[in-house]
């Protein structure tokens, strides 16, 4: 043939660039199926972004404006116009007033403030006669961080911002004293808060990783086919799907805790029963949503990907790495929507304040919401046909 | 059983039916009824819309259009009734590969609500010849085995129709035929089957078939309707340089279809005239041996085929 003859000349060529031609395949083909595959596409972009964003605007290590409560005792100008300096430091920003000891623990205990100042019955008096009482300021330490600065610069800014209003000399001399009391964690032990963290970080990464691969497991293994022409309803599969892994996470959720409290001697000071209760709530949440995106995904890639946009956000937004209380409010909007940022303030109000039912009512009815929003989604997503 | 299904004796009674994808039209108004108790072939090449069809019956696909009954039940409102009494095989073997033989089975006895999931699993192991292979896992069987296995999944609850979506693709002729056998067995029992093959001689073993093509159903009766309603005249030629015949005789006026067999050719055309006008010059040469003779099924579904091609595509 004609063909032959020709074509000797270029095959030449092509052996000797056949190293390129042949990676020059290979990379325009990746391109290709890149390109085709959305949600791949969509993390080259999203991540970076979303990281920046995170870290640039809602992370913030020198918290502000935290969350306080005062424990009014006496109603004096004195008081008031501590209370307006202390809120001018821009550290504080009092959102409850209270004017009884049980209401003003009960806060802290939940995690409704971090901060809260009491001005004890005759304190004005006390300072005109220069008996140099004591206000008391309690902080929960069990996020050191959020704390520390606030309480470290406490004396001088409330020396400065006094000044003006009390004319105390010069040297400043304050007429009373500042007594901070670093509640749950005096030692400021950051291990105290992290480990506790730990748990609930782990159980969202383990969980949501169980689920989220179980639908489209079915569906890429062409098993779904079958299970749909059987008399099966959506949320019998979900149901089917999730109960295993919560002893799954129960287990899970048990070893880190052992460790937690045997290893770094991190205390349970709480029920033991509500912490495991409270503890599953959370594990079938992160089941819920784990198992929501599997009925979204199009195959096991993606709702991997899917899974990890979600971690993503919740390691940084859930008050584990950062203070909660020092994100901007947006941010902790955004956080309100993750079940790691309430099982944070669960698992820490249980093991290191102590907290009961009462304290975590709000936390809890959270979780629960998320479950079941979650859950609706995911029967409602299922798909009955092969459509 | 319900009534109204076994007064008639129709199990599958359906009309209209037509389905698109993604704005491609893979079933077209096919109506179809299909007898209880009887083996309903449905014939097609790949792509044909047989999966389509066989999905939309039981439920895992809603049709555009159309409407019908399966057991009695509506294909549209009634989904769940008509799962309950399906077994639906699919083409690629579903069951699950990281369990084991009888784990499979009682899963799917459980499912369907069985009182003894653990007994009637232990009895189809039995049925199926699968005994000392129930802990092996369904993965690791052989293609025959699995098919078996399968087969056995979806006989399992005791279905009143069975669905086989192309059962004995890549399954040796040895298990094809033990497995035939046991669906003319279960059909005798009053099961009604529907399956779909590409096997001409499996075609031959139903009570009934239909062909499709192009979303298109192009025919159906039995297997001597079917050729007799086509009205092919075949000639078989046996001799010399067929390739060269076969070449030649072609685009002649009134030869549908040449095709070879072995060591001979089969020239088959619907106009006897203009095909005996047409191959005359051949047969009046020497070396060649013509004998006209009736056309198999396979004549008549390639030439269904073409056909059908020229029209659809």
């Amino acid at each position: 043939m004609s063909a032959v003859d020709t074509s000797s000349g270029a095959h030449d060529i092509r052996e000797r660039f056949g190293f390129w031609r042949r990676s020059y395949a290979m990379v325009a083909k990746e391109f290709i199926q890149l390109r085709r595959d959305r949600v791949s596409f969509a993390m080259i972009v999203l991540i970076p972004v979303m990281q920046l964003l995170l870290f640039g605007f809602a992370i913030n290590t020198t918290p502000r404006n935290l969350p306080s409560a005062v424990l009014l005792q006496e109603d004096s100008d004195l008081a008031r116009s501590i209370l307006k300096a202390l809120e001018n430091t821009s550290y504080f920003r009092f959102v409850h007033e209270v004017h009884d000891v049980d209401e003003f623990d009960n806060l802290l205990k939940s995690g409704k403030v971090l901060f809260g100042v009491e001005i004890p019955r005759g304190f004005e008096r006390a300072v005109r006669r220069g008996d140099k009482p004591a206000l008391l300021v309690a902080a929960d330490a069990t996020d050191p961080v959020a704390a520390s600065a606030a309480l470290g610069s406490l004396g001088t800014i409330v020396q400065t911002a006094l000044q003006h209003d009390l004319y105390i000399g010069d040297p400043p001399l304050l007429p009373f004293e500042i007594r901070a009391h670093a509640r749950y964690n005096p030692a400021a032990a950051s291990r105290l808060n992290i480990v506790p963290g730990l748990v609930g970080t782990i159980l969202t990464m383990t969980m949501l990783i169980f689920t989220a691969l179980s639908v489209t497991r079915e569906v890429e293994r062409g098993t779904m086919e079958s299970l749909l022409s059987m008399p099966i309803k959506p949320v019998e599969v979900m149901f089917g799907k999730i109960i295993p892994y919560v002893l799954v996470g129960f287990i899970q959720a048990t070893l880190i805790i052992a460790i937690g409290v045997l290893l770094f001697g991190v205390p349970i000071l709480g029920s033991l029963a509500m912490l495991a209760a409270l503890s599953m709530l959370f594990i079938t949440a992160n089941l819920s949503i784990g198992y929501t995106f599997s009925t979204i995904a199009q195959n096991q890639l993606q709702a991997i990907q899917m899974s990890f946009m979600f971690f993503l956000p919740s390691i940084l937004l859930s008050g584990f790495m950062f203070p909660f209380a020092g994100m901007p409010v947006w941010a902790q909007y955004l956080g309100e929507g993750l079940p790691l940022t309430h099982y944070l303030r669960i698992v820490r109000a249980i093991m290191l304040k102590g907290a009961t039912v009462q304290n975590l009512q709000y936390d809890t009815i959270a979780l629960a919401t998320l479950m079941l929003f979650a859950m609706t989604i995911a029967v409602m997503r299922f798909r009955r046909t092969l459509d | 059983m319900n009534g109204t299904a076994t007064s008639n004796g129709i199990a599958i009674d359906v009309k209209g039916l037509t389905k698109s994808f993604g704005g491609r039209e893979v079933v077209h108004d096919l109506s179809m009824q299909v007898k209880r108790g009887s083996i309903y072939g449905f014939l097609g090449p790949n792509g044909s819309g047989k999966t389509t069809t066989i999905r939309i019956l039981c439920g895992l696909l809603t049709p555009d259009s159309g409407e019908g009954t399966c057991l009695g039940y509506d294909i549209r409102r009634d989904a769940e009734r008509i799962k309950r009494q399906v077994g639906y095989m699919t083409q690629r073997f579903s069951l699950y590969q990281d369990l084991s033989v009888r784990e499979n089975l009682e899963f799917v006895a459980r499912l369907y609500g069985m009182r003894d999931a653990r007994g009637a699993a232990r009895e189809m192991i039995k049925r199926l010849g699968l005994s000392g292979r129930e802990e092996q896992l369904a993965g690791e069987l052989s293609g025959g085995w699995k098919q078996r296995l399968a087969l056995g999944a979806c006989t399992l609850p005791n279905p009143q129709l069975l669905l086989l979506d192309e059962p004995t693709a890549g399954v040796d002729p040895k298990a094809r035929r033990d497995f035939w056998n046991e669906i003319h067995a279960l059909a005798a029992e009053g099961l009604t089957v529907l399956v779909s093959t590409h096997y001409m001689d499996e075609a031959e073993r139903c009570h009934e078939i239909a062909y499709i093509a192009y979303g298109h159903l192009l025919a159906h009766g039995t297997v001597e309707e079917v050729i007799a309603k086509s009205a092919l005249t075949t000639y078989t030629v046996t001799g010399d340089d067929l390739n060269g015949l076969a070449g030649e005789l072609a685009d002649k006026p009134g030869v549908d279809m040449v095709a070879p067999f072995g060591t001979s050719l089969h020239v088959s055309g619907r106009d006897v005239a203009a095909l005996e006008a047409s191959i005359a010059p051949w047969r009046a040469r020497g070396g060649l041996h013509w004998v006209k003779s009736s056309p198999s099924l396979e004549d008549v579904f390639i030439e269904l085929m073409t056909r059908s091609k020229d029209n659809f595509q």
